[in-house]
């Protein structure tokens, strides 16, 4: 079991577990529409699949927000 | 140094009153520029709050006229106000606000033929928009003039605004590109709580007060967002992103770009 922090809050997973992996746990709806930082730095989506994770890590979804509608 | 008028010191006595505005930052307040990108939900109460606290000219830049449908949270706009210029009518406010502030009004929407003419008018942008396109191009716009901006967003019961200074992180630095146009939440999905547009609105309000005054922290290299139907405000710290295709060390971005908006949002919701 390992420790991941997502959005601030902590998580238990289990490794290995890849970046593209943690966002499919997560239920992101609309991966799209999402920007991925990983300790404060972004991570290309191209990179996701390829990123595996540690204990301790910080994952933030950043989601696109327009304004609503005009 | 201005000469505040009897009525400027009673208008403005509780700015001047806070130890860290007092006269000097009503001064600089006064002196200020600031264009107003939208005059929507987002528009209305940073334009309401920068009229009301005596920002010296507000430029707002809004193609529509006012509809039913805006009145929700739209509150620069009244029910009388339907068919009129959004521009004109958020003027009239302003103006019954504050007579003191100067107010340009362009009726168009900005885009890459436009942007960097009138945003280099202007001392700060407010980004108040509704749509990804305008978001990349005032970002854009504003890195490539080094112009500072507050930039806004909501969604539903979420809403997120950073503010960005030449050198802190960018909206690109954050998002690379607009979002796939059919990734865009469907028009079904995309309402909005009235009250969001005035929290996200009146923060970016404040913020640019911060930026003239001086005064405490601005929100750079932070992205803050959240939730109203928890009430959880979460600051996210993000960096400025060296490969930046705007403001990275080798920018590959060097014109500004008009992205096409998602055919939902331009046929049936815009009006
Ligand atoms: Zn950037």
């Amino acid at each position: 079991m390992a420790n991941i922090y997502v959005n601030g809050e902590a998580q238990e997973v289990n490794l290995p577990l890849s970046l593209s992996e943690l966002i499919r746990l997560n239920k992101v709806v609309q991966p799209d529409m999402v920007s991925v930082q990983l300790n404060e730095e972004f991570v290309d989506r191209n990179d996701w699949k390829n990123i595996q994770l540690k204990d301790g890590d910080n994952v933030d979804f950043l989601y696109f927000m327009g304004g609503g509608s005009k | 140094m201005i000469d505040f008028t009897e009525e400027q010191i009673q208008r403005y006595s509780r700015h001047i009153l806070l130890q860290d505005v007092g006269v000097e930052g009503q001064e600089k307040i006064m002196n200020a520029r600031v264009l107003v990108v939208g005059a929507g939900g987002i528009g209305a109460p940073v334009s309401l709050y920068l009229a009301a606290a005596g920002i010296g000219r507000i430029g707002i830049i809004d193609a529509d006229v006012v509809d039913l449908s805006n009145l929700q949270r739209q509150v620069i706009h009244f029910t009388k106000d339907v068919g009129v210029p959004k521009v004109k009518s958020a003027e009239e406010k302003i103006k019954a606000i504050n007579p003191d502030v100067k107010v340009d009004t362009y009726q168009e929407f900005l885009d890459s033929s436009n942007a960097l003419d009138i945003i280099k008018e202007y001392d700060f942008v407010v980004d108040g928009t509704d749509n990804f396109p305008v978001k990349f191009l005032i970002n854009d716009a504003c890195v490539m003039v080094g112009k500072p901006f507050s930039h806004g967003g909501i969604l539903r019961f979420n809403g997120q605004t950073f503010t960005h200074l030449p050198g802190t992180a960018c909206y690109r630095c954050m998002f690379k590109e607009p979002p796939p146009a059919g990734a865009v939440p469907t028009c079904s999905q995309a309402g909005v709580l009235g009250a969001i547009a005035g929290m996200i609105g009146t923060i970016q309000a404040a913020e640019t007060l911060k930026y003239f005054t001086g005064v405490g922290e601005l929100l750079t290299n932070k992205l803050l967002t959240f939730d109203a139907k928890t009430m959880q405000f979460r600051t996210v710290a993000v960096k400025h992103r060296d490969t930046c295709a705007i403001c990275g060390s080798h920018p590959t971005i060097d014109h500004l770009i008009d992205y096409e908006q998602a055919a939902c949002d331009l046929k049936q919701h815009r009006k």
